[in-house]
């Protein structure tokens, strides 16, 4: 089979079915339980360290 | 040691672009040799003077916001040249007689200036505001350093040194002739190496954050680099004729090219305008109106739906021309379906004001804000339905496509930015507000005004100008002439011209207003490096 054939082909069957099947993972991970905590916590990161980067927590513990 | 590897690197630039100007096969070849010569050795020259000079030290627990205030600075300046020239060019339409042809033996005409406006806006303007503002929102949302030292300072200056040779080459006749990519191969070029820097700062800085979650607008400005990296690579596949010339030819020919050409333009639409833009959105609407995204779930599927929808949109740019039928459905399918997460994205930005409505009433720069959302809201909803084939058949090749750009880009891309400038630069240089709260009214009502009357003349003449062109008699034949729609048109291209006018001069006033707020106001707050500036 000529190559414009194949990946025509292979586009429109096996790829356009992974792309699908990993945008639909996509939408149900942001619904999985216990995520509404973490993405609050991420909404609101913007107020956090506004005029200096944050202390590095690991040099502390070592 | 890395000073003597810098200097023999800088020496060699220049002895290189010398002979390259020397040899130079055509006037902008050789113009953008020099320039490339005098930036090299003026580089070698500030490193010789400099070079046992003990380094500053630098404080990892200090912002790097030198190359964001450059950054500003730039977005501004290249924002009113960007207006200037569009007005300019806009009343070049009008009158013709304002080519100047035989003053400047062509070297102004509209054909030279429109690229060069085009760039200005988006690429110039545009660029260092998404440039500038993703350093400062990467830094503040990962709560670390700019990585990579000085890599930062040299995405900014290699990022408008591009421009430069980019703006010079337009009038002195480079151009591949690809719209939104007119650059020739040795810009596009160094366009990559700078980009890949760009890359390696933002990622870097992530990589290092010392916040668990990359928050959503730094996904938006990901993506943006990441794909704009590709489509520019892609894109600008050509072999050059000579080294010593600017002329180059494409790899791909013609329906291929096509093809390619408005993957890229599209997606210049759908990274550039829309996903980087959107990075902006995410970080200072939330901001200025102290309250976090509306839903930050929603945030997650605009973004995926974004991204996966996008790029496929491209081939409505080609409707009934040599391009595959399907493809063009398919460019159309995925066009219409990009109006979903748009609006997802729209109602998000503005229900993030829910609770804090009295806002638009007392704080202008919020009402900026607001509007620039809604123009993208206008915008993508305007976009879908042009692409729709038996639309596009009257829409296409008329000015109503310029109409819809510029709705988007007045509308949504400047009004964001300029959002963003009136935040940051009384942060930026310390000071405790802006000058004039009023005169950024004064800049809101004539921006607006102006994208209404820009918006709503275009629409006119678009849709007169395409119905003009498919009417016939009762025998078939072609009732006008293309001539006829010029003379038609004249009203409507002084009113558009009008708005540009408009535009301008709010622009004007918040370049006035940016430099007020720093030179004629006390240091409120430390910064934490001297600024040049000042």
């Amino acid at each position: 089979m000529e190559t414009y054939s194949f990946l025509r082909t292979l586009a429109d069957s096996w790829v356009l079915l992974a792309l699908t099947v990993i945008f639909v993972g996509v939408i149900l991970f942001v619904f999985r339980p216990g995520a509404r905590r973490v993405q609050r916590d991420a909404a609101e990161s913007i107020f956090r360290n506004e005029t200096r980067p944050a202390e590095d927590k690991t040099k502390e513990d070592r | 040691m890395w000073n003597y590897v810098r200097l023999m690197g800088l020496g060699g630039i220049a002895l290189f672009a010398a002979i390259g100007a020397n040899l130079a096969r055509d006037p902008a070849y050789m113009v953008n040799a020099l320039t490339v010569m005098l930036v090299a050795g003026g580089l070698f020259l500030w490193i010789l003077r400099r070079i046992d000079e003990p380094v500053p030290v630098v404080d990892p627990n200090e912002y790097l916001d030198g190359p964001v205030r450059f950054g500003v600075v730039a977005t501004v300046l290249w924002g009113v040249v960007g207006f200037l020239v569009g007005t300019f060019i806009a009343f070049q339409l009008a009158f013709p007689s304002l080519n100047l042809s035989d003053l400047t033996q062509g070297y102004l005409n509209f054909g030279k200036l429109r690229p060069l406006h085009t760039s200005a806006v988006i690429f110039a303007f545009g660029g260092n505001a998404l440039i500038a503002t993703s350093f400062y929102v990467v830094q503040r949302t990962s709560a670390a350093r700019l990585w990579g030292g000085n890599a930062a300072w040299f995405v900014f200056w290699g990022y408008n040194l591009f421009i430069v040779l980019a703006a010079t080459g337009y009038i002195l006749g480079a151009t591949q002739s690809k719209e939104y990519a007119e650059p020739e191969w040795y810009v596009d070029w160094w366009l990559t190496a700078v980009w890949l820097v760009y890359l390696a700062v933002f990622l870097g800085t992530i990589i290092k954050r010392r916040e668990p979650h990359i928050y959503v607008a730094n996904w938006f400005y990901l993506a943006f680099i990441v794909t704009i990296a590709m489509l520019h690579v892609v894109n600008n596949l050509s072999l050059p004729v000579s080294i010593w010339g600017s002329k180059s030819v494409q790899l791909f020919s013609g329906v291929q090219d096509a093809m390619v050409q408005w993957w890229y333009g599209h997606n210049a639409v759908g990274f550039f305008l829309t996903a980087g833009f959107l990075g902006m959105m995410y970080y200072f609407i939330p901001k200025q109106a102290e309250r976090p995204v509306y839903s930050y779930k929603l945030s997650i599927i605009h973004f995926w739906a974004l991204i996966f929808l996008y790029i496929w949109a491209g081939p409505h740019h080609l409707h009934y021309t040599a391009l595959p039928e399907w493809a063009a459905t398919l460019g159309m399918v995925f066009s219409i379906m990009l109006w979903m997460p748009s609006w997802g994205g729209m109602i998000n930005g503005l229900m993030t004001l829910s609770g804090a409505w009295d806002k638009l009433r007392t704080d202008p720069i919020i009402r900026m804000m607001v509007v620039a959302v809604g123009f993208y809201g206008m915008a993508t909803f305007e976009g879908p339905m042009m692409s729709i084939k038996s639309v596009n058949s009257l829409s296409h090749y008329t000015d109503w496509t310029i109409g819809h750009v510029h709705s988007g880009a007045l509308g949504w891309n400047g009004m964001i930015t300029f959002g963003a400038l009136y935040y940051l630069t009384p942060r930026l240089w310390g000071r405790e507000r802006l000058y004039s709260l009023s005169l950024v009214s004064w800049h809101f009502w004539l921006a607006t005004i102006g994208i209404v009357l820009y918006a709503s003349s275009m629409w006119v003449t678009g849709i007169m100008e395409g119905l003009m062109w498919r009417e016939v008699d009762q025998n078939g034949f072609l009732v006008n002439a293309f001539a006829d729609t010029v003379a038609a048109k004249f009203p409507m291209y002084v009113v558009r011209g009008l708005g540009g006018v408009l535009y301008l001069a709010g622009g004007i006033i918040m370049a006035w207003n940016l430099w007020a707020t720093v030179a004629r106001q006390p240091k409120a707050a430390p910064t934490a490096i001297a600024v040049p500036a000042e």
